[in-house]
């Protein structure tokens, strides 16, 4: 098969390709490398790539298929991993000079159950630092870029995993959502991205950026990739006391069946207005009437409590990532500086973490540190919390109502690097519509609903379903995307142009 | 994003945060900022905290606060051993090691 | 830096100032694993040997929590009398140290697992009951080597090596309620609590409570305030209490550096002060800026606890006889009186005594042979009674064979000399040395005849009815044959031999 049409093939068509031997797991791999080869100088998505263990887990697979032996379901898939999962044959620096270079003792649980399912990680995903941000642009080691306008963002933190999917580099990528930095970046980039319930998948290995809300997710073309990978990525983890002990809820069963009739679909009243853009509003109007011409019910629903998620959200996130960072000090591993002999360890911690970290991680750091003091607490990050009941319970009663409900996935598309970095304020707006999925732990999912019409850069239709019900958004989503792909008449990604002009051209 | 700052209080009657402030919170978060970087977050900080100072409009007597999102309680394990990483693996990383042990500067202050 | 304190004397103190203490003591956990992972909570010398990345708190790491020390806590809860509570969570203490991986701690704050419970000791012949705030569990920090300095303390050292192998171990913090109203006898008091503490928790199988391995911790507060205000004063707590004595003298000096800033019209500044072993002394800590806030919040990566019911009845019907009521107990068993069980106790002779009676000898005679003999060799070589290498089974067996009359009293003491200097059992010692009594007639009469031979103006007193001279002759059997005669049948018969007619 040529390399092109490796590349330009779903998880599901290249695991079916492999198990049933018309390609190898090598060549596929290797089709892939090349695609990197080929663009990611000019999208950043990657920032490690690692041939060799790419090509030695692919020889694995091939090695298991000629002896006869079973192969997951994603064997031979090749995959880009967020730099926020331990690999114990990778660097992992969550795109921090802290950890630059950091090599982990240990893998995640995440990573495990990828390389035991054959998943071939290709390398290490760029990411905003410490997944503080929804551009990339906090990364330390440069941006990525959208492979839609290579001008523009491809939304973060899992902006790295999102644009490698995009380019064709890989069709699977792992991402993690706290805020919404699986889905916002998905929904940028014109990709399917999802967050699983909380708990749904294992955090064990996940350097921590808020303890209550990190929930890693897959990231794919198609839905029913999404569905594949977070089967194969879930489940219990006795090493992670918050990880469900429940079965995977049935996601790919419902990626497949796709049909939406009779469902009762809820639009949130408070996720629209004044700061989305029209182009995103009218896609999103669209993709609701198209939900009711296949037969879903569609109502409003009102969750008031929604327009204080991002209060609520940058109050606890903040507050539990100073905790988390406090650990980054120098003293065990990572960057260490000042240490001349005479300055005390107090000093050299100071130091260090000035050096180490980045604007935003500092400011995060301070504010939660801020929340948390004496004094304070209540009235913040006690506050936040209550807040977040009070959003949960909005869930409660609206799924009453509601089987699923609908909301786009962030206000605006892309938006050109460098326009938001210097505005904190304006940086967290984009995740006005993932956040309360965030605080309440409940299932979300963002599909591509159409181009902008003002732009022509990808829009994100977010589906959030009750906790535990995770399937149902897959079976909207999947809903969904058939008939906008069928409407449309090629795939979506048919469309990015960001990448047509010939290596070198300066558009960085 | 101006540096520019409120005087007075705001509608919540919260003062601007100050360098000062902004100073001590670096000390307990051991971050090392000059002058003009305590000024510059001085600024950003002030109008962040007075946008999450929103959650206070809220009506929130007698509401519970939440920590974990799912219900789940008593989650252990036994007490059975697992093998442990070892010494050099855990020092493989260090900064600087002595005697199989992390060495750091000196500490000041007494536990 | 040492600071010489002015000291009011111990007496003139106490008759001007009211004493309040309170002790705060951590207890290292005997489980098999640390706290939140599977490392050995058991270790030899290697340092960073039983570590992982969750004691390490390397990035990504996640704390489980060990369902045994949980047990252990919520039973020395119950031994102290407290409620268990039916919700609770773990928080984090957030400061940053070399020697804490997460630079957090992950504790209890606000919801302890054990609340409001007492502990009753007894001090002379006075019951007092200390109130327990709460009992919660936490993290162990990893240790550090100081390394440069003159003292091997912090203060002047170039730099540190930092070993994380106790980092996550489990440990116990036990709080007591303020305690007023001990007057003089505060340090004892103190003393006492420690004690009965560590006595209980070794009863209850969870630790191995040595303070001197420091599997034991003790942090002691003392106030003072003057006589009949009823007000308490400021507390100051000092850590570095690494023995029961230090405990006591701590109090004891606390109390006197007291008293002497308040005479002058000073104020007590609240600080956490370190012991000296050295001097029985207190210096300050070094002075911080400014308080510590620890900014708790409850941990996220655990979900909370909440022992069932069921579970706690469990536990409860599973505790063994604490010390209380064991030598409640055994003081009506032996039909002893307080004093008498309190003395046992100051000796540290009880459970040798105890062991000693369960291995067959009477109280009486176990007693009398743990307090006196074996009392005075343990004073002589300088070592603890437990320290004596005899064991209750063996000194019963010697109780046995004096009781039969094998050993009269005299080789007894002989046989204890040979077990005491490692010649092997009691009866070995008796064959080996030939101990035995000699209540064989024959030989007894021979030496009997040489006697009456020898002190021919005694044996004719004893002929003319004056009995009592017999002692005399009695004494010179016991020469003759090397002490080992039976001394009341040696008497049986000289009378026969010189009765009269």
């Amino acid at each position: 098969m040529a390399d092109t049409e490796l590349t330009r093939m779903t998880a599901a068509e290249l695991a079916a390709a492999v198990a049933g031997g018309e390609t190898s797991a090598v060549d596929v791999a290797r089709a892939h490398l090349d695609r990197i080869d080929a663009v990611d100088e000019r999208v950043r998505a990657f920032l490690h790539v690692a041939p060799e263990a790419a090509l030695a887990a692919a020889r694995a697979v091939d090695d298991r298929r000629a002896a006869g032996e079973p192969l997951g379901p994603l064997a031979g898939v090749p995959l880009a991993l967020k730099d926020v999962f331990t690999t114990t044959d990778m660097p992992t620096t969550c795109g921090s000079r802290i950890l630059e270079g950091w090599r982990p003792p240990y893998d995640a649980t995440i990573t495990r159950r990828l390389r035991e399912g054959g998943v071939v990680i290709l390398g290490k995903a760029n990411m905003d630092e410490f997944a503080m941000g929804s551009s990339t642009e906090n990364s330390a080691f440069g941006p990525s870029h959208n492979p839609w306008d290579l001008n523009r963002v491809p939304g973060g933190s899992s902006g790295g995993s999102s644009a490698a999917v995009t380019a064709f580099e890989a069709p699977l990528g792992i991402g993690t959502d706290t805020g919404g930095s699986i889905r916002q970046p998905a929904s940028v980039c014109g990709i399917v991205g999802a967050k699983p319930t909380y708990g749904g998948s294992s955090r064990y290995g996940v350097v921590a950026f808020a303890s209550s809300l990190d929930t890693p997710g897959p990231l794919a073309r198609t839905v029913l990739d999404a569905a594949l990978l977070h089967q194969v990525m879930s489940g219990h983890d006795p090493c992670d006391s918050t990880s469900i002990d429940a079965p995977v809820p049935p996601v790919v069963a419902a990626a497949r069946q796709a049909d939406v009739s009779g469902l009762r679909v809820g639009v949130v009243s408070e996720l629209s207005g004044e700061g989305y853009q029209p182009g995103v509003l009218a896609r999103f109007g669209e993709a609701v009437e198209l939900l009711e011409s296949l037969g879903a019910k569609v109502t409003e629903v009102s969750c008031p409590h929604f327009s204080y998620g991002l209060s609520a959200y940058y109050l606890i996130a903040p507050s539990e990532c100073s905790s988390n960072l406090a650990r980054f000090d120098g003293m065990r591993y990572g960057l260490r500086v000042g240490d001349d002999g005479t300055r005390s360890a107090e000093e050299v911690m100071a130091l260090t973490r000035a050096a180490g970290f980045g604007a935003e991680v500092k400011r995060r750091i301070m504010l939660g540190t801020y929340a948390l003091s004496s004094g304070y607490y209540d009235a913040y990050y006690g506050k936040a919390q209550q807040v977040r009941t009070l959003i949960i319970r909005d869930f409660e009663a609206a799924f009453e109502q509601v089987d699923v409900l609908v909301s786009p996935s962030t206000p605006t598309t892309a938006f050109p690097i460098g326009e938001r970095v210097d505005d904190p304020l304006a940086m967290y707006l984009a995740d006005l519509c993932t956040i309360p999925s965030d605080l309440a732990g409940n299932a979300a999912l963002s599909v591509p609903c159409g181009l902008a019409p003002d732009d022509g850069l990808p829009v994100g239709l977010q589906i959030m379903a009750p906790v535990l019900a995770d399937d149902r958004m897959y079976r909207v989503g999947a809903a969904v995307e058939a008939a906008l792909d069928q409407r449309r008449g090629h795939p979506l990604l048919d469309d990015a142009k960001g990448l047509d002009h010939p290596k070198g051209s300066s558009d960085d | 994003m101006e540096s520019a700052r409120r005087c007075g209080v705001d509608s919540l009657g919260r003062m601007p945060i100050t360098s000062d402030e902004v100073a001590h919170l670096a000390r307990l978060s051991r971050l090392a900022l000059n002058e003009q970087e305590l000024e510059h977050f001085a600024g950003q900080l002030d109008v962040i905290i007075a946008a999450v100072a929103r959650v206070q409009e809220v009506a929130a007597e007698g509401i519970p606060p939440t920590t974990h999102a799912l219900p789940i309680s008593n989650v252990f394990r036994d007490d059975v051993i697992v093998p442990p990483i070892g010494a050099d693996a855990a020092l493989d990383q260090a900064p600087a090691a002595e005697q199989e042990r992390f060495r750091v500067p000196r500490i000041l202050a007494e536990d | 830096m040492t600071e010489t304190a002015t000291l009011v004397p111990y007496d003139e103190a106490i008759s001007r100032y009211e004493p309040v203490i309170g002790l705060e003591t951590h207890v290292e956990l005997g489980t098999q694993t640390k706290m939140f992972c599977g490392s050995p909570a058991s270790f030899g010398a290697d340092p960073n040997a039983s570590v992982c990345p969750v004691c390490l708190g390397l990035p990504g790491s996640l704390p489980v929590i060990n369902r045994t020390a949980i047990e252990y806590a919520i039973r020395i809860g119950l031994a102290l009398n407290c409620s268990i509570a039916s919700w609770c969570r773990f928080a984090r203490k957030n400061y940053f140290y070399p020697d804490m991986p997460k630079n957090f701690q992950i504790s209890q704050y606000d919801e302890p697992l054990c609340t409001d419970g007492w502990l009753d000791i007894t001090v002379g012949d006075e019951q007092v009951r200390i109130g327990i705030e709460r009992v919660h569990l936490e993290e162990d920090t990893g240790k550090s080597l100081h390394v440069g300095g003159a003292t091997g303390r912090i203060h002047g050292a170039d730099y540190s090596l930092v070993d994380y192998n106790r980092a996550g171990i489990p440990l116990v913090e036990v709080v007591t309620k303020p305690v007023p109203g001990t007057g003089a006898l505060a340090p004892v008091v103190a003393r006492a609590y420690v004690t009965e503490l560590r006595d209980l928790l070794r009863a209850l199988g969870v630790s191995d409570v040595r303070m001197e391995e420091g599997s034991l911790r003790c942090d002691v507060n003392t106030s003072i305030a003057p006589r009949g205000t009823g007000t308490w004063g400021t507390r100051t707590e000092t850590k570095n209490v690494n023995s029961l004595r230090s405990v006591e003298r701590s109090v004891r000096f606390e109390i006197e550096r007291q008293a002497a800033v308040l005479d002058t019209g000073g104020r007590v500044v609240q600080e956490t002060r370190h012991f000296h072993e050295e001097n029985g002394s207190t210096t300050p800590g070094r002075s911080k800026e400014e308080a510590q806030d620890y900014r708790y919040f409850p941990e996220p990566d655990l979900v909370p606890l909440a022992p069932s019911r069921e579970w706690v009845e469990e536990l409860r019907a599973s505790l063994p006889e604490l010390p209380a009521a064991r030598r409640a107990r055994l003081q009506e068993e032996w039909s002893l009186s307080g004093l008498d069980m309190a003395a046992l106790g100051n000796a540290g002779a009880l459970d040798l005594v105890a062991d000693t009676v369960a291995a067959g000898a009477g109280p009486a005679e176990a007693r009398n042979w743990w307090l006196q003999e074996l009392s005075r060799r343990a004073n002589e070589s300088g070592v603890e009674l437990t320290a004596l290498p005899v064991t209750p089974a063996q000194v019963a067996r010697v109780a046995a064979l004096v009781a039969s009359g094998e050993l009269n009293d005299r080789l007894a003491r002989q046989v204890l000399d040979g077990v005491l200097a490692g010649e092997g059992s009691p009866d070995e010692v008796v064959a080996a040395r030939g101990l035995a009594v000699v209540s064989d007639d024959s030989a007894l009469l021979a030496a009997v005849d040489k006697a009456i031979a020898a002190n021919a103006d005694i044996a004719d007193k004893v002929r003319s009815g004056k009995t009592a001279a017999a002692g005399a002759l009695v004494g010179a059997v016991m020469r003759e044959t090397g002490g080992r005669a039976d001394a009341s049948r040696a008497r049986e018969l000289i009378l026969e031999r010189l009765a009269p007619g």
